[in-house]
């Protein structure tokens, strides 16, 4: 069997074997509607109000302030949309960030069509909102403050407690999309101020199409899906139980293991680091040096463009990603790496390489391998060179 | 998002490199993505192009139709050449991603300014004598 490595697990991971095992009796044993009130929906309601206790406690949140959802990005929209408009009698101004999820970005978009402002906050080079810059841009009718905990291209952890603590001094709603954060880094949301958050289960071993938005008690928000009575009142649809109990297990899973991965996941990441840097010529490492998780490493390789690395990675089994994948097909480069400042043609050769709980040395070795051979491929084939860059004859 | 013929010319492209004793020599460059493109020909004294190698910064996109570009115009006079259209090049590959249809259309490009090249060498070397 030809050699398949997965190096794109901040896109999407594989589901748990322990996650599978606790999934499976809800498709066909505990099958009842956890609104029904006979005893089958009753089961069904009990398993969801675990789920809901495990997501509680991995943030450190109360249970009634969990709203399962259908996954990230509408937990972003719920957030945004939600607050954005439970609030517009006191004012009608967002801050967030250029770099943030397009879940956020194109909410705050739809939003500015109602008459809503929206101040997108640049980032430094490494890819950090900075605080000073906030708070300058904090108005009287600022409601909502939304900044992503970690960007999801680069890795960079924002100052999230920061964050939390000027937007409670300034009396303002503050939200944060944790999809890449969840699992990688501890969150409390009480310590650090945190009035909203999104979660995504498939980022963390879980499966697909649920997860959740934290809404601490006594901040209002809208309801954007309307329906039944599900989610007390705020979400309606029928609950996916297979999937929160999934997502609610992924996530204590998450948290019970996170000092191993992140140890394990950190040691790997230094390992391919210091190979490729070691035998890859006119490389950077983009994103911040020290303030990242550890499962992200983007990487810019000089001369070449980044799908045509890819594919030739994909020829050899290696499975990574470019930019953010909701991008893909589009022709516009990272808005991530352009907002970071980065020189375009180190857009154009910018890499991001993810790694797992289930990523090995051999992983690392066999893709550093065919990598030193790609990259020389390719920049056989490009008549660019780095010595005769400006005035190519 | 690509076929297997895209991916099979991107894999093993054709003319990678560039000629020796090249009459002709062009570099295009689109300037939304950044894509280069590099044309280098020898045509004979009968204005037969001898031979034709490339050489591109850019997508799988670029490079297979840079790829196709030089296969087509290897062979052909310089006039018959100066005619190969972007639509050519596009049914040889198949079809293309929508946003990446620019690819040919930047290779199409590249021919005309290879052969304009040699035609201003020509014309240079005949004031010359």
């Amino acid at each position: 069997m030809e050699k398949k490595v997965y190096l794109d697990n901040a896109a999407t991971t594989y589901v748990s074997t322990e996650v599978l095992n606790e999934m499976m009796p809800c498709f066909n044993v505990f099958y009842g509607n956890s609104n029904s009130v006979h005893s089958f929906g009753r089961e069904a309601a009990g398993l969801v109000d675990r789920a809901r206790d495990r997501i509680a406690r991995a943030i450190n949140a109360k249970s009634n302030e969990i709203y399962f959802t259908s996954g990230g990005t509408e937990a972003d929209n719920w957030a945004i949309k939600g607050i954005a408009h439970a609030y517009s009698f006191k004012g009608k101004h967002i801050i967030t960030s250029k770099i943030e999820h397009s879940a956020v970005l194109e909410a705050c978009k739809s939003l500015e069509k109602e008459g809503f402002e929206v101040t997108y906050l640049p980032v430094d080079s490494n890819g950090l909102v900075s605080l000073a810059e906030l708070i300058h841009a904090i108005r009287k009718d600022t409601i909502l403050i939304s900044i992503m905990a970690v960007n999801n291209e680069v890795g960079t952890i924002q100052n999230i407690k920061a964050i939390g603590k000027t937007a409670k001094e300034n009396n303002i709603i503050f939200h944060t999309d944790a999809v890449q954060a969840f699992g990688s880094l501890k969150i409390d949301v009480v310590d650090m101020e945190i009035d909203a958050m999104s979660l995504s289960s498939h980022k963390i071993y879980g499966p697909k199409g649920v997860g959740a938005l934290y809404v601490r008690n006594g901040i209002k928000i809208e309801n954007i899906i309307d329906g039944g009575h599900q989610e007390r009142g705020r979400r309606g649809g029928t609950t996916n139980v297979p999937g929160v109990v999934g997502f609610g297990k992924a996530a204590e899973i998450a948290v019970r293991d996170m000092p191993l991965f992140n140890q394990k996941i950190k040691s790997l990441r230094d390992y391919f680091i210091r190979e490729i840097t070691a035998k890859i010529p006119y490389i950077t490492i983009n994103g911040h040096m020290h303030q990242k998780v550890n499962n992200i490493v983007n990487v810019s390789f000089e001369l070449v463009d980044n799908e045509a690395v890819l594919l030739m990675l994909d020829f050899e089994g290696i499975a990574v990603s470019t930019g953010s994948a909701c991008l893909a097909g589009a022709v516009e480069p990272s808005y991530v790496l352009t907002s970071m400042g980065l020189d375009s043609e180190l857009v154009k050769g910018a890499v991001r390489f993810s790694f797992g709980r289930s990523t090995t040395k051999a992983d690392i070795d066999y893709t550093v391998e065919k990598l030193v051979e790609i990259i020389e491929k390719l920049r056989k084939i490009s008549p660019q060179t780095k010595a005769g860059r400006k005035g190519d004859k | 998002m690509y076929n297997l013929k895209v991916l099979e010319i991107f894999k093993n492209p054709k003319n990678v490199g560039t000629v020796k004793g090249a009459n002709g020599v062009a570099k295009v460059e689109n300037n939304a993505c950044g894509d280069i493109m590099k044309i280098y020909i020898k045509v004979s004294e009968e204005g037969i192009i001898e031979d034709a190698k490339f050489k591109t910064y850019g997508c799988p996109a670029a490079i297979a139709s840079t790829s196709v570009a030089t296969e087509l115009i290897k062979g052909k006079t310089v006039e018959e050449a100066n005619l190969i259209s972007s639509e050519q090049i596009l049914q040889i590959l198949g079809e293309l991603p929508e946003e990446k249809n620019y690819c040919p259309i930047l290779a199409e490009e590249t021919i005309k300014a290879v052969i304009e090249d040699y035609y201003k060498k020509k014309e240079k070397e005949e004031k010359s004598i």
